[in-house]
């Protein structure tokens, strides 16, 4: 197998017309990386991963693969396979064709492709199908033909294009797994494209989270999803509470906001947002459900609210709470066998770390 | 409500055979014309069973040259109509979305314009380029022109096909292909071209087809080189006779057996696949479907009659019929004899001569002009024993007064027409209707006032 090569993105712009589907993403994944473009529909995402693999050419900008700018370059002619949404497994020919047709556009004798394909059938768990035709497989098959077939071409990037979106939930946890597995034993470079934050964060070295063709963030799955760069990432990426409000203090990296309904609340200043906010800003805090705690602490770390709901979902309860003003707060705790049981109507205060809690400057959230 | 019912189903079962009897009743009658010996196609007065036209088609020159003709120029156009019409549609689907429609029309418009319009255009542009070009013999050649012609209007029948296969084509298939190395034209040839062979399939049938039986294009440009089309619409000015029968039963069984070979092969890969289960109480060879038998069963039907077509000979049955129409006829003239000298005596006894009367001696008054014009004076009657002579019943003319006129067999060749000539036809000739014995009935009405 071919080892993961460097693929870097350079001032990418991509326009369709007036329309600018990506707008200056910058890019850096390392060699054998798992690198996954996290993103709602129509972000764009989907867009650079064909900008890479050549479908299309970057209005402006350079894709480098291996250090190679890959301009003019047709798909054919790059060192990528593609994943696509739908697998685009090859309905005429047998599974064993499909997963060999690399081999035999460059000429491969039927023996050769033969083999190949057993070998790789064998790796994909599926051994002796390869007489069957696509239509013959079931859905997560299909998915492990259609990886083969990629692999099959020795890729030096490998890019998949939401590839378990059409499977069903069991077996979307199942193929994370194998993919995750698969992508270490070859070693490749991986790059995902999926709007499932799950997916992204369990899979990933490295999460690109996109909005509106614009990269907002890219880091690991931590960086991601303990310290946001923007409010969009928080409240796009796992649950959060926001709360609204003005900087009314600045202390190094912590911040006190004046929250519109909460009172003053202290916070982190998340790392992007470093030293770019000032007092009297408009700017957002947000507040994970697990990170708080049903106990009461500093009064700049503190609120109260009423019980509205209470849902319990095995691991774990989740409790909708009503704080001044009707603001929506919830709360997630696991389930300890002791059951902190709360009536309907309760008033409760509950606190956080701050450090726990992150204040940024205000902006667009991920429409749910 | 159970007699509304049945009713209904009774209804609905006179609509249906009346539908196919108009569908497939045509067809039927022609297919019997093709085994009655008698001259004109025709199933009524039925004569005998007889193969004679199928030899008869195989033996006229004209009607071989034209379906040799026909299939010449029907492969040519497949060719050029289905390369034309794939590569049309792939430009409608995949290219220049933005002149889709205009793209389109164009496309589209030869099937709307007539093809006696296309035909008179070929010609007369192709004629043109030739000149331009100092006299190409190719270009004015019958069957250049007309597979232009035709495929100028096949081609877009076959885009049509294409298109709606197209429609149905994921894109992603060929991206996938090229993603994986494959050149522009490995993926063309390897997932679209495959993809599309049904569709070839289907469009190369149809382009044969309409080739096949165009003849309004066809009748402008064919040249030297006229198809079966073409020839049979010149026969037909002239009479026909059923070895144009013959030539529909074989191009209905050959139709029949491809549909058939297709059905029973399309079950049987169902059958294979599991999507559906063979029917029970047959044997399995069959692949447990009607259409396979239907198909047994046509095939044994032609080896039964290729077979006996070796030792059938419809003589002896000709024979008979001859001669009971002799019978027939003679009781006609022996009653007709009868009623005109019963007219005569008549006449003799009111005292009247007519000029007309002389019809009764025509040995004695030579050329006698009238009702009958000269029909039976001698010369006449001597042209028309010769004619008869040609025939192949071969019946020696009498050099009798009556010139062999009333001779049973001239009547029988006459109004029969079962001699196997095919050029003139007997209503038409000169003597043809003037031996009908109603028409003597007739004169022999005038002559007795």
């Amino acid at each position: 197998m071919s080892s993961g090569v460097d693929v870097n993105l350079e001032n990418i712009w991509i326009k369709f017309g007036d329309f600018v589907a990506v707008r200056e993403a910058n890019v850096n994944i390392n060699g054998g990386d798992f690198f996954s473009f996290l993103g709602p529909s129509g972000c764009g995402k989907t867009t650079i991963l064909r900008a890479v693999s050549g479908f299309l050419n970057p209005s402006e900008g350079r894709v480098l693969i291996g250090g190679k700018d890959m301009a003019g370059l047709g798909p054919n002619k790059r060192p990528t396979a593609l994943i696509f949404q739908n697998l685009a497994l090859f309905p005429l020919m047998k599974v064993w064709e499909n997963i060999t047709f690399s081999m035999e556009v460059s000429g491969a004798s039927a023996g050769e492709r033969r083999k190949r394909a057993d070998e790789l059938l064998d790796m994909i768990a599926l051994p002796g199908q390869g007489d069957k035709l696509p239509s013959e497989l079931s859905g997560g098959q299909k998915q492990r033909v259609a990886i083969a077939r990629a692999l099959c071409a020795q890729p030096d990037v490998l890019l998949l294009d939401e590839p378990l979106s059409a499977l069903d939930l069991k077996l979307r946890q199942h193929m994370r797994t194998e993919l995750r597995e698969i992508q270490q034993r070859v070693g490749i470079t991986f790059i995902y494209i999926t709007h499932d934050q799950g997916e992204a964060l369990t899979m990933s070295d490295s999460v690109a989270v996109m909005r509106a063709g614009i990269i907002d963030q890219i880091g690991d799955g931590h960086a991601v999803y303990d310290t946001p760069a923007t409010p969009f990432v928080a409240s796009f990426v796992g649950e959060n509470n926001v709360f609204r409000g003005k900087i009314s203090a600045i202390n190094g990296d912590e911040a006190t906001i004046a929250t519109n309904r909460s009172g003053e609340l202290l916070s982190k200043i998340t790392p992007a947002a470093v030293g770019k906010l000032n007092v009297g800003d408009d700017a957002m805090m947000f507040v994970r459900p697990e990170v708080l705690k049903m106990q009461e602490g500093d009064a700049k770390t503190t609120i109260s609210a009423k019980v509205l709901n209470e849902e319990f979902e095995g691991n774990s309860y989740s409790i909708y709470l009503e704080g001044e003003g009707g603001k929506q707060i919830k709360m997630a705790m696991p389930n300890l066998g002791n059951d902190p049981h709360k009536a309907k109507g309760d008033m409760v205060s509950f606190s956080y770390d701050a450090s726990n809690a992150v204040v940024m400057p205000a902006g667009d959230l991920a429409s749910e | 409500m159970k007699s509304n019912i049945l009713f209904g189903r009774i209804a609905l079962g006179v609509y249906f055979i009346i539908f196919f009897g108009y569908l497939i009743g045509p067809l039927v009658v022609m297919g019997f014309t093709a085994f009655n010996s008698a001259a004109f196609p025709s199933i009524t007065p039925w004569q005998c069973f007889t193969y004679e036209w199928f030899s008869e088609l195989f033996q006229d020159e004209r009607i071989l040259n034209g379906i040799k003709n026909s299939f010449i120029i029907g492969f040519g156009t497949v060719i050029l109509s289905v390369s034309i019409g794939l590569a049309a549609s792939l430009v409608l689907t995949q290219v220049w979305a933005k002149w889709r429609s205009t793209y389109y029309t164009i496309i589209i418009a030869p099937i709307l314009i007539p093809g006696v319009v296309l035909g008179i255009s070929t010609l007369v542009f192709w004629r043109q380029v030739s000149d331009m070009l100092g006299g190409v013999p190719l270009l004015n050649n019958g069957i250049f022109l007309t597979i232009i012609g035709q495929s100028t209007f096949i081609a877009s029948y076959c885009m049509l096909v294409f298109v709606a296969r197209l429609q149905r084509f994921d894109a992603g298939l060929t991206e996938a292909a090229l993603d994986l190395g494959a050149t522009h034209t490995q993926a063309f040839r390897k997932i679209l071209l495959p993809f599309m062979r049904p569709a070839i399939a289907s469009a190369a049938v149809l382009a044969f087809l309409a080739s096949f039986e165009n003849y309004n294009t066809t009748t402008f440009t064919f040249g030297s080189y006229p198809t079966l089309t073409i020839e049979l619409s010149q026969m037909v000015r002239y009479g026909i006779n059923p070895s144009i029968s013959a030539l529909a039963v074989i191009i209905v069984t050959i139709t029949v057996f491809g549909a058939l070979t297709l059905e029973v092969l399309r079950r049987r890969s169902k059958v294979k696949a599991g999507d559906i289960k063979p029917s029970k109480g047959l044997p399995s060879w069959l692949f447990g479907n009607v259409a396979t038998i239907l198909l047994v069963a046509l095939s044994f039907g032609l080896i039964a009659m290729v077979t006996t077509a070796q030792s059938y000979s419809p003589q002896q049955c000709k024979a008979n019929y001859k001669e009971a129409r002799q019978l027939e006829n003679q009781i006609k003239i022996d009653a007709l004899q009868a009623a005109r000298a019963a007219a005569i005596a008549a006449a003799a006894a009111n005292g009247e001569t007519t000029e007309e009367s002389g019809t009764d001696e025509p040995a004695t008054q030579g050329g006698a002009t009238g009702a009958f014009g000269g029909v039976f004076a001698p010369t006449n009657l001597e042209g028309a024993a010769g004619q008869n002579s040609g025939e192949d019943n071969g019946a020696a003319a009498p050099a009798s007064p009556f010139g062999g006129v009333f001779d049973p067999t001239n009547l029988e060749g006459a109004a029969g027409q079962n001699s196997g000539e095919t050029a003139p036809a007997a209503p038409a000739s000169p003597f043809g209707g003037v031996f009908d014995p109603t028409n003597l009935e007739g004169a022999s009405g005038t002559g007795g006032n």
